[in-house]
């Protein structure tokens, strides 16, 4: 459900809009929507979130109405709604990965962190989430962290703790 | 060795660069392509090529292509689909990252075989690695005149563009993925009309998988007749599996069609085994859409020959004691895997992964996962087995598009050839929370199996 809370306006940076500019020139005139995606990934990777007044500011951009905006951020799984941590974990919960402990790692990372999946640590840093299929069976159990999408492969707790280490000292 | 023809090239140090890729003879095909074919000459090759969409669908690629409607003045499109997210397939991963440019010298012989001026790669949002991968390809490409205006001199124009997407498998289905691209909800079109008349923008247009691209790449330098000579029967060529699960080498791996699935999982050249000594319980081979098959029905037919990698004797049987090729990913459980827990699993990935769209989609899949959930947690009765049969009747068939036959065929199978294992759980509550089934009685491989399937 998309809850339309008060928030500060954000501004997009003059350097933000260029990109929009170059991702735009990529459609056909008049089909200028197909944009939106990777906007709204330009817009994530800039804020760490999507917040509803970048959403409507998506649609003035590209001149659609904000719905339109609103109903392609609820459908995709990778826009996040609320804010997350500076480094938002996912971890793959499918199948194939599981065979080999993805199970284990999202449990350890809960109990590591201190928080229960989709909340924030209180340092801000670290967000955590159970996602399907990340295309990497072979090599699982995996973990990605957005915004940069970094990819962690053949996870053990102990990788997981240093990872957690290393990130914290950056 | 068998032959390779997309990952020959895979441990050349600096591949993925262009300079490197050319000294191997990346882009021959560009040339030959170009400056010495017709656009309908390079559509016969593919046709006589034999080959089969990598995708998950199978369907001829040639045929596919030669349905493309052509009205004079309306603009046509090649898009990839590199929205791989089949649990299992992570070959097209591999492959994107690790040999770029194979993709891009197949999206341009593609794109003029097609007559596309503007060519979009659309790649699943979460890879966004390999995004910045095929964008830097691209960009060199460009900078060495494979791509943009008059490419070598022919007066050929193209564009190629990669496209995130959102983190939606549904996008996977071809007329998701246009409607995504169009910047809209991933929802399946009605078809007809089919892309090939009306896809992108409402323009003709193919929509093909990134393995099925890069392959075109070897059939233009050898001709189709040669691709045709590999594999078995209409089974041609060599084929991408991704194997994962409880393998001692999970992996991606180039294999001619034909090989049988015994070496595949236990020769040293493939899997080499399953992994700790265990023995093999179960296969789900071609990526989590299509059956599961007990161990003995995964290694021999029904009739005790010995089944092969191929579409036809994946398939060989039907769903009683055969699978698919689907995307060849193939994942092996071991004899300490749950089946039923696996099946809620992927119940689970296919009820958050339903468009909505559809009413016994969107409620089934939610339902077989709550009841899955039911069964996996010992509060499960004995009339929930036959109450999941009965969903996953009504689903299959009764949607748009296959995203609700690829969720009733895992759970089907499951209680297909292991219904035992559901019912101990149901029988054994406490029991079940506290140890796995285990190998199940007719999961070791057997010399001759007691069914034989009628034709």
């Amino acid at each position: 459900m998309l809850k339309v809370e008060e928030q500060t306006p954000v501004v997009f940076s003059s350097e933000l809009l260029a990109k929009f500019d170059d991702v735009k020139s990529r459609y056909p005139v008049g089909k200028e929507k197909s944009a939106l995606l990777p906007l709204l990934h330009l817009v994530q990777a800039e804020f760490l979130w999507v917040p509803t007044s970048a959403m409507d500011q998506v649609a003035e951009y590209l001149d659609i109405q904000p719905i339109e905006v609103y109903e392609v951020a609820t459908f995709y799984t990778m826009y996040f709604l609320k804010p997350q941590g500076k480094y938002a974990l996912e971890v793959c919960r499918t199948g194939p990965c599981c065979l080999v402990g993805a199970e284990k790692i999202l449990d350890h990372l809960e109990n590591k962190l201190g928080v229960k999946e989709g909340e924030v640590t209180a340092d801000g840093l670290f967000s955590f989430r159970g996602v399907e299929c990340l295309a990497a069976c072979g090599f699982g159990p995996v973990l990605q962290i957005s915004p940069e999408y970094t990819f962690y492969e053949n996870l053990t707790t102990e990788s997981v703790d240093k990872l957690i280490e290393d990130l914290k000292n950056k | 060795m068998s032959r390779k023809l997309l990952l020959e090239h895979i441990n050349v140090p600096g591949i993925n660069t262009l300079e490197v890729y050319r000294q191997k003879g990346g882009y021959r095909a560009v040339e030959k392509a170009l400056k010495t074919l017709t656009p309908e000459e390079i559509v016969e090759e593919v046709k006589k090529s034999g080959l089969r969409g990598r995708g998950g669908a199978g369907f001829p690629t040639g045929m596919k292509w030669s349905f493309l409607a052509k009205p004079e003045g309306v603009a046509r499109y090649l898009v990839c689909n590199a929205d791989e997210s089949e649990p299992g397939t992570f070959k097209d991963r591999y492959l994107m990252t690790y040999i770029p440019h194979a993709l891009i010298e197949g999206m341009i012989v593609s794109s003029f075989a097609l007559g596309a001026k503007v060519s979009y790669i659309y790649v699943r949002g979460e890879m966004m690695p390999q995004i910045r991968i095929l964008e830097k390809a691209i960009a060199e490409a460009k900078a060495a005149g494979w791509l943009g205006k008059n490419i070598l001199g022919t007066g050929y124009d193209l564009e190629l563009y990669v496209q995130p997407g959102g983190g939606a498998y549904i996008c996977g289905e071809e007329t998701a993925l246009l409607e995504s691209l169009e910047g809209k909800r991933g929802n399946p079109r009605i078809k007809p009309p089919f892309p090939a008349i009306a896809g992108l923008y409402g323009c003709p247009t193919v929509v093909n998988n990134v393995e099925s691209i890069a392959a075109v790449v070897p059939i233009i330098n050898d001709g189709g007749d040669e691709y045709a000579k590999i594999g078995i029967g209409r089974s041609t060529g060599t084929k991408l599996i991704s194997a994962s699960g409880n393998l001692v080498k999970p992996g991606v791996y180039e294999i001619e069609l034909g090989l049988p699935v015994e070496e595949f999982i236990y020769s040293d050249e493939y899997c080499g085994g399953i992994a700790n000594g265990k023995k093999l319980k179960a296969t789900v081979a071609g990526g989590s859409s299509v059956p599961v098959l007990p161990a003995n029905l995964t290694l021999k037919l029904a009739n005790g020959e010995p089944r092969l990698m191929s579409y036809e004797s994946l398939s060989e049987g039907g769903f009683a004691t055969g699978t698919m090729m689907g995307s060849g990913g193939f994942i092996a459980f071991d004899e300490d895997q749950c089946i039923v827990r696996n099946t809620w699993n992927f119940s689970r990935f296919y009820h958050h992964e339903s468009c909505g769209q559809c009413s016994p989609c969107r409620e089934g899949t939610g339902w077989m996962e709550k009841v899955l959930h039911k069964i996996e947690h010992g509060h499960g009765s004995m009339d929930d087995v036959d109450l999941l049969w009965d969903i996953q009747r009504k689903i299959e068939g009764n949607t748009i598009c296959p995203l609700g036959d690829a969720a009733a065929w895992p759970v089907a199978s499951a209680i297909r050839h292991f219904r035992d294992e559901f019912e101990w759980h149901i029988k054994e509550p406490v029991k079940s929370q506290q140890q796995n089934y285990g190998l199940a009685s007719y999961a070791t491989p057997i010399e001759k199996a007691p069914v034989t399937e009628e034709k």
